[in-house]
C-alpha cells in the first residue's frame, strides 16, 4: 500500500481509490462516490471545527471584555461560565420563530443562509495544517475574495427583506462598507501574490519559512505595512467594532438584523464570530508563515510517513491555530478598546488612506523584487531589520500594558478591595 | 390540555427526577430542567429606558453589579430580547409603544416593572398623563420597587427571575398553535 502524501481532499480520495480499492481513479465507475464522500467529510470537519471555534470564542471575548472594563464577565453558567455559548445558542434555537408580517418572507428566510454560506465557503481554501486543507485550489486567493462577496449579498438581502427602515440602513451601510473594504484587502493580498507568484494558499505558505525572518511580514518594509493594512481591512470586512457601522446600536437599532430573532439571528451571530477565525487565518497564511514549523521544511513533512507524518500535521495545525488565536485576541482587544468610526470617517479611511497605501505597497514590493536578489546579503539585512522592528512592536505592546498596570495598581484595591492581578487559573 | 391542567403543572413543580443510571457517566434530567437551564442562563434584556431608572439600568451592566456574570446582555432589538425591563415612567403616549415592543418580542418573554413609576405610577400617580403601573397595559412578571431601585436591587430581581424561570413548565411560555 502506497503512502498518502497528497495536499488536499481530492488527492486523499484518489489515494483511497488507488490503494484501498486498487482501482484507477480515471476509469473506475464509482470514483464520483468517493469524491462525494471526501467532500462531505471535509464539509463536516470544517463545520464542526467552525462551530466549536465560534461558540467558545464568544465566551473568551466576553471574559476579555469584562477584564478590559474591570467587570468580570460570564462566570455562572458552567465552570467559569464556559458553557455560556451553549446556553445562548440553544436558547435562541428554542425561541419563537418570528417573521414580520410585512417582510418579504422568502428573502427574509434566505438571507441568513446566504451570509452563512459566504462565510463557510472560505473554508474550502483555508489550510489548517501542512496537508490539512479541503481543496488546494490554484486560484485560492481569488476564490477567497469572490466567495466572501456572498456575505454582502446576504446582509443587503436581510436589510431589504425585513421591511424596516433601520434594517435597510444597516444593509445599505454594510454593502457600502464591505464593497469598499474589499479593494484594500484585494490589494494587500496582491502584495502577497506578487511575492509568491501563485494564487494558491498552500503555495503562499510554502513560499515562506518557519522562522519569523522568513515570513512575508518581514520580507521588506512594504509587506510589513501591508500586513497591518490587511489586518485593518479584514476587521472592517468582518464588521468588528471600530468599523461595525452596519449594526451601530446608537444610530440604527441593531442594523440589518433588527427584525431577526431566534435561529436566524443565531446564523448572523455565528457568521460574525466565525469571521474572526477567517480573518486571523487569512492574515496568518499571507504574512505570518501559516503552518510552517520552524526548522522543518514542507518537503520533510511530505517525505515522512506513519505516525511521524501525523505528528507533523498536528504540530503544524497547533502552530497555525496559535498564530490565528493571537490575531483573534488582538482583534478582540481592539474591539473593546477603540471607539466606533463615523460613516464618513469610515469611507475616507478606506478610499483616502488604505487604498493609496496598499497601492504604494504594491509598487514598493515590485521594486524590491526587481532590485533585491532573494537570499542575497541585502535581502538578509532587510529581513533582520524588519524582524527586529516587529519584535519592537510586540515589546512596546507589553511595555505599554505594564505601564498601564503599574499606573492602576495602587488605585485598584481602593475600589474593589482586592488585588488587580489574579492568576489565570483562579479567575473571579 | 385544558387551561386548568396547564395551571396545575406550572404551580406544582414536583417532578420526579430519576436517579443517575450510571453515576458519573450519564446525567438524568427532565425536559423542564433542561430547557429552563438554557432559558435562565441567558436572559437578554432590552435597552428600554424612559426615565431615571434607565441610569440605574446602565449601572447594573457596569462593573459593580455585572449582569454579564449571569449571561444577561443587552440587545437593542426587541426581536432578540427575552426580558423587557420597563425602566421609568410610562405616559399614555408611550403606552402604545410599550405594547408594541412587548408584542414584537418572541416567546418566551418576561417583563420586570422597574421602579415606582412602572409598578404603580409612583410620584406621578395624580398626573393626567401617566399610566399608573405598566401592568395596566402589559402582563408583568415581577415588580421592583424603589425610586429608582439601586443596581443591587435590579441584580437581585434578575436572580429572583432566574429562580422563577427554573420552576416553570417549559410549554407554558410557548404560543399554542
Amino acid at each position: 500500500m502506497d503512502r498518502w502524501d497528497g495536499g488536499d481532499m481530492k488527492e486523499l480520495a484518489e489515494w483511497v481509490i488507488r490503494d484501498l480499492f486498487s482501482k484507477n481513479p480515471d476509469t473506475w465507475q464509482y470514483t464520483w462516490a468517493i469524491y462525494l464522500a471526501g467532500m462531505a467529510l471535509a464539509a463536516v470537519i470544517c463545520l464542526g471545527f467552525v462551530a466549536v471555534f465560534a461558540g467558545p470564542v464568544t465566551w473568551v471575548e466576553r471574559r476579555t471584555a469584562g477584564r478590559i472594563m474591570s467587570r468580570i464577565g460570564p462566570n455562572r453558567v458552567g465552570p467559569q461560565g464556559v458553557l455560556q455559548w451553549l446556553a445562548d445558542g440553544i436558547k435562541n434555537l428554542l425561541k419563537e420563530d418570528l417573521i414580520p408580517d410585512d417582510a418579504d418572507k422568502p428573502l427574509f428566510r434566505l438571507a441568513p443562509y446566504l451570509v452563512f454560506s459566504g462565510m463557510f465557503g472560505t473554508f474550502v481554501v483555508l489550510p489548517f495544517g501542512a496537508n490539512l486543507i479541503a481543496a488546494d485550489l490554484d486560484i485560492g486567493v481569488l476564490y477567497l475574495m469572490a466567495v466572501t462577496t456572498l456575505v454582502v449579498v446576504g446582509l443587503l438581502t436581510a436589510g431589504w427583506a425585513s421591511n424596516s427602515k433601520w434594517a435597510l440602513y444597516g444593509g445599505i451601510r454594510s454593502a457600502a462598507q464591505l464593497v469598499s473594504y474589499e479593494v484594500p484587502i484585494a490589494f494587500a493580498l496582491l502584495v502577497v501574490v506578487i511575492s509568491t507568484g501563485s494564487l494558491s494558499t498552500q503555495a503562499i505558505i510554502k513560499a515562506q519559512g518557519g522562522w519569523p525572518w522568513q515570513w512575508f511580514v518581514a520580507k521588506n518594509p512594504f509587506t510589513f505595512i501591508a500586513f497591518f493594512l490587511l489586518l485593518t481591512s479584514a476587521m472592517a470586512e468582518g464588521n468588528r467594532i471600530p468599523f461595525d457601522l452596519p449594526e451601530a446600536e446608537s444610530e440604527l437599532v441593531a442594523g440589518y438584523n433588527t427584525e431577526y430573532s431566534g435561529m436566524r439571528f443565531l446564523f448572523f451571530l455565528f457568521e460574525e464570530w466565525a469571521n474572526l477565525w477567517i480573518m486571523g487565518a487569512i492574515t496568518t497564511l499571507c504574512f505570518l508563515g501559516g503552518w510552517q514549523i520552524p526548522g522543518v521544511s514542507p518537503e520533510k513533512i511530505s517525505a515522512s510517513s506513519g505516525w511521524t507524518f501525523v505528528g507533523w500535521q498536528l504540530l503544524s495545525f497547533a502552530i497555525f491555530a496559535a498564530k490565528v488565536s493571537w490575531i483573534v485576541f488582538i482583534v478582540i482587544q481592539a474591539r473593546w478598546t477603540l471607539p466606533r468610526l463615523r460613516v464618513d470617517q469610515l469611507m475616507s479611511t478606506c478610499w483616502k488612506y488604505l487604498v493609496p497605501m496598499t497601492l504604494v505597497c504594491i509598487a514598493g514590493v515590485l521594486f524590491m523584487d526587481l532590485y533585491i536578489v532573494q537570499g542575497g546579503i541585502t535581502d538578509k539585512i532587510i529581513r533582520w531589520i524588519m524582524t527586529l522592528l516587529g519584535a519592537a512592536v510586540i515589546v512596546l505592546f507589553f511595555l505599554r500594558a505594564r505601564y498601564n498596570y503599574k499606573m492602576d495598581k495602587d488605585k485598584y484595591p481602593g475600589l474593589r478591595n482586592e488585588k488587580m492581578w489574579y492568576p489565570p487559573y483562579r479567575m473571579p | 390540555m385544558s387551561e386548568d391542567g396547564d395551571k396545575k403543572i406550572s404551580s406544582s413543580p414536583k417532578y420526579i427526577i430519576p436517579p443517575n443510571i450510571i453515576p458519573g457517566a450519564a446525567v438524568a434530567t427532565t425536559t423542564d430542567h433542561f430547557i429552563n437551564w438554557f432559558r435562565y442562563s441567558s436572559i437578554w434584556y432590552m435597552l428600554f429606558a424612559t426615565a431615571c431608572c434607565g441610569i440605574e439600568l446602565m449601572q447594573t451592566g457596569g462593573p459593580r453589579t455585572d449582569l454579564d456574570r449571569f449571561g444577561s446582555v443587552f440587545r437593542t432589538s426587541p426581536r432578540q430580547s427575552d426580558l423587557l425591563l420597563v425602566a421609568g415612567t410610562i405616559t399614555y403616549k408611550m403606552a402604545d409603544r410599550v405594547r408594541l415592543l412587548y408584542a414584537q418580542m418572541p416567546l418566551p418573554k418576561y417583563v420586570i416593572a422597574m421602579g415606582s413609576c412602572a409598578t404603580c405610577g409612583g410620584l406621578f400617580t395624580q398626573s393626567y398623563s401617566v399610566v399608573n403601573g405598566v401592568d395596566k397595559i402589559i402582563p408583568v412578571d415581577m415588580y421592583l420597587p424603589g425610586c429608582p431601585p439601586r443596581p443591587e436591587a435590579l441584580n437581585h430581581a434578575i436572580i429572583k427571575l432566574q429562580e422563577w424561570m427554573r420552576r416553570e413548565h417549559w410549554a407554558d411560555k410557548i404560543r399554542k398553535a
